[in-house]
């Protein structure tokens, strides 16, 4: 059986991943994709924990997070859509209207 | 007794007379502006008339009659109320307030005639009675203090009337806060006699006070001070030594004003009151000798400067300061009744001078430099007679009423144990004076070589509704005396006798000895008196109808003396240095530019400029760029991980983790 830091230390590079492609990105749908990893890696995480102390609490968490994430697609990509068609851009830095 | 149990009615007229004037007015012609000025006061004065006979059927029990209208204050034992008061005082000031007020209203109405702010004028005047019928009516110091206040107000509104006029408004200002010097002192005095006496109501003070010996309380005791301190306010209001400056300012007014409130009701509240408070007064006797005192200077003084002055509203308004001298001096020595007399004759005649003398500045197109007039006598003849009249009652001259009134109070301060010789001579060249300097007034106006340009200065008489005034008051100025006529041939003073049950109260049982003596002096005083006034009516002739060039040469020839008086004694000058110029100084350079703007203002927009910076800069975090809120994010993860596990103490929120 593959030890439960293995499944951690995973989790934990690909959380590192998306956040550094979160800072560095300047695509909104890279970014959008980072986030989506970082989410990905936690359920990594949380379902480690679920085999290593044989508790189903974590299976749960994985699945409320994954019907989170799905709602945030849905959203997200709908206000990309309307960034993209207002701005014919995708850049990130060009997203700063909430600066007075 | 429809009227005395309604006495609210009689201040209430004008008052509505003011509101209507003054609220609806500024659109009405004039002519319906008199009809509700004419009329309130009018019916004022009728109310009075009906209020006086009601008391005559009163029986002596009931006086002073006294009603309550309803609690103004009421604090603790502390009770001022709305409540009116009549006694023989109030009935002389009554009549004398509405009926001259009347008549100087109705004058009013030929002289502002062609002046704007008409409305404006006749609501003063108005509210002027009200606060005065306030003042005489109360039966307590506080509401006394209302009326008092008031019209100080109304004499502050009509000094500056003609508002565009900076020399108006600033006399007005001066008038006011001149006054609030006074008032201070009145304040205190009422502090004091609340203190002393739990009441400011007057019927159970004097109750309270009329048992006590002289000096009751210590020759410096608490009676003394707050005599003394009711004294300054009197001073302020009646226009005094030191704190008379404000009144010769004040004839910036209309004449109108100057008559009503500036001669006849107003400068006299301060008399009023000392003689309300006469049994407080005469157990004060160290007050009564500084009233007394301070009274026979103000009227040598203030009439050496009436000596020079040209203008001729100045020279009755120093004359009125000279003749509110004598009623204190009557004051102070005792005699309220001479003081209360003259009071009324003063308000006759004085009344008369200043409206004969708006008559004359009308006639002569708004010139008031006598040395611009001269021959008037015959061409507005019917001025000239009353006028005549009022300065042949105010020097002395029997049988007009002056030289009763001046003669009771010369009598009675020749009696009087203070110093009584010396404030009888200082109080007689004073009356030489007065001769003197109203028949230099006469002359100059009315007699010899006419100094003005017909071609530019058309001459006319006043229209009736000014003569029909000056005529009553004319008539009132010559029988006004006679009152106290009987005093002559031994039988009793009528007006004394009236006023005798006010005054009874406040004696300390003392008098009675004296009276017989009185009347063996009355005659050969009198005549001391009358020649007086001759040598002053004689001197004025010789100087300035036989030789009319030698006033010139006197002047020239007494420069320093002649320059000081014309200057006043420098007192305004006196007053700017030591009072007025500090103040300004720390006014300006210490509470406005140092504590306002260096301190107050300094600290307000410190902390507002304070705020502005850091705002400036705590804004550089909000960028708009989303890629900086995330690292912001991730920074604030960090240190709250950190925190959770290495924090030393492991706070409580661990708990919750794990």
């Amino acid at each position: 059986m593959i030890p439960t830091h293995y499944y951690l230390i995973l989790s934990a590079v690909l959380f590192g991943l998306g956040v550094i492609a979160f800072i560095f990105r300047r695509n909104i749908i890279t970014i959008f994709m980072s986030i989506e990893l970082m989410l990905n890696a936690v359920n990594l995480a949380f379902v480690a924990f679920s085999q290593a102390w044989n508790r189903l609490d974590g299976q749960v968490f994985v699945l409320f997070v994954i019907v989170v994430a799905a709602a945030e697609a849905a959203v997200g990509l709908g206000i990309i859509i309307l960034i993209q068609r207002n701005r014919q851009s995708l850049n990130v830095e060009r997203v700063d209207l909430l600066k007075l | 007794m429809p009227i005395l149990d309604n006495l609210w009615i009689i201040p209430l007229l004008p008052l509505l007379g003011s509101a209507i004037n003054g609220l609806l007015g500024a659109k009405w012609p004039n002519k319906i502006v008199n009809y509700v000025a004419i009329g309130s006061t009018g019916l004022s004065f009728a109310c009075a008339i009906e209020a006086v006979r009601e008391f005559s059927q009163l029986s002596p029990e009931q006086i002073p009659f006294v009603k309550q209208f309803f609690t103004w204050i009421a604090a603790g034992t502390f009770r001022a109320g709305f409540d009116l008061q009549v006694d023989q005082l109030t009935v002389v000031m009554l009549l004398v307030v509405t009926g001259v007020g009347w008549l100087i209203h109705i004058y009013s109405l030929g002289y502002m005639a062609h002046e704007g702010g008409y409305y404006r004028f006749f609501s003063y005047l108005n509210l002027f009675m009200f606060f005065m019928l306030i003042l005489v009516l109360a039966a307590n110091y506080a509401l006394l203090f209302v009326g008092w206040e008031g019209v100080g107000l109304c004499s502050y509104l009509l000094i500056g009337f003609y508002f565009l006029r900076k020399s108006a408004t600033d006399a007005g200002k001066k008038a006011f806060i001149v006054n609030r010097i006074g008032d201070f002192g009145f304040m205190l005095g009422m502090f004091l006699l609340f203190k002393t006496f739990g009441t400011l109501d007057f019927v159970p003070l004097f109750a309270k006070a009329a048992p006590m010996p002289a000096d009751a309380m210590g020759q410096y005791g608490a009676l003394t001070v707050t005599c003394l301190l009711l004294f300054v306010g009197a001073t302020g209001k009646s226009a005094q030594l030191p704190l008379y400056v404000w009144l010769p300012d004040a004839m910036e007014g209309p004449t109108p004003v100057s008559a009503l409130i500036h001669a006849a009701t107003m400068v006299t509240a301060g008399v009023y009151v000392v003689a309300r408070s006469h049994v407080l007064f005469m157990r004060a006797p160290s007050a009564m000798l500084v009233v007394a005192i301070i009274g026979c200077a103000t009227a040598l003084f203030a009439a050496t400067i009436g000596l020079v002055q040209t203008d001729i509203k100045k020279v009755l308004a120093y004359s009125t300061v000279s003749q509110l001298g004598y009623m204190f001096l009557a004051c102070g020595v005792g005699a309220f009744s001479a003081g209360v007399f003259h009071l009324m004759t003063h308000a006759f005649f004085k009344a008369l001078l200043f409206l004969a003398a708006g008559s004359v500045i009308h006639a002569m197109g708004g010139e008031q430099d006598m040395l611009k007039m001269g021959g008037l006598s015959k061409k507005i003849k019917w001025t000239y007679l009353t006028m005549l009249t009022a300065t042949l009652a105010i020097a002395g001259f029997p049988p007009l009423a002056g030289f009763f009134s001046k003669d009771s109070i010369l009598l009675n301060a020749f009696q009087s144990e203070n110093g009584g010789r010396v404030l009888y001579a200082i109080g007689l060249f004073t009356a030489l004076l007065t001769s003197f300097y109203m028949f230099r007034l006469i002359f100059l106006t009315f007699f010899g070589k006419q100094n003005y340009d017909e071609h530019h200065v058309h001459v006319h008489e006043s229209p009736k509704t000014m003569l029909v005034p000056l005529t009553i008051l004319a008539v009132l100025s010559i029988v006004g005396g006679w009152l106290a006529a009987p005093a002559f041939w031994g039988q009793p003073d009528y007006f004394a006798r009236f006023l005798e049950p006010v005054f009874a109260q406040g004696s300390t049982g003392e008098a009675g000895a004296a009276e017989a003596a009185a009347h063996a002096l009355e005659t050969p005083l009198a005549i001391v008196a009358v020649l007086t006034a001759t040598l002053g009516l004689g001197i004025a002739y010789w100087l300035y109808i036989r030789k009319p060039e030698k006033p010139g040469e006197l002047a020239r020839s007494m420069k320093g003396p002649y320059a000081t008086l014309l200057n006043k004694y420098y007192v305004d000058e006196l007053y700017a240095a030591v009072v007025v110029k500090p103040l300004l100084w720390l006014s300006t350079k210490v509470l406005w530019q140092t504590v306002d703007v260096q301190m107050i203002d300094g600290a307000v927009n410190g902390v507002a400029h304070g705020a502005l910076g850091v705002g400036d800069n705590v804004r550089q975090a909000q960028s708009g760029n989303t890629r900086s809120y995330a690292v912001w994010v991730i920074i604030g993860a960090i240190v709250v991980i950190a925190i959770i596990f290495f924090w030393p103490s492991k706070p409580a929120a661990i708990g919750m983790v794990r």
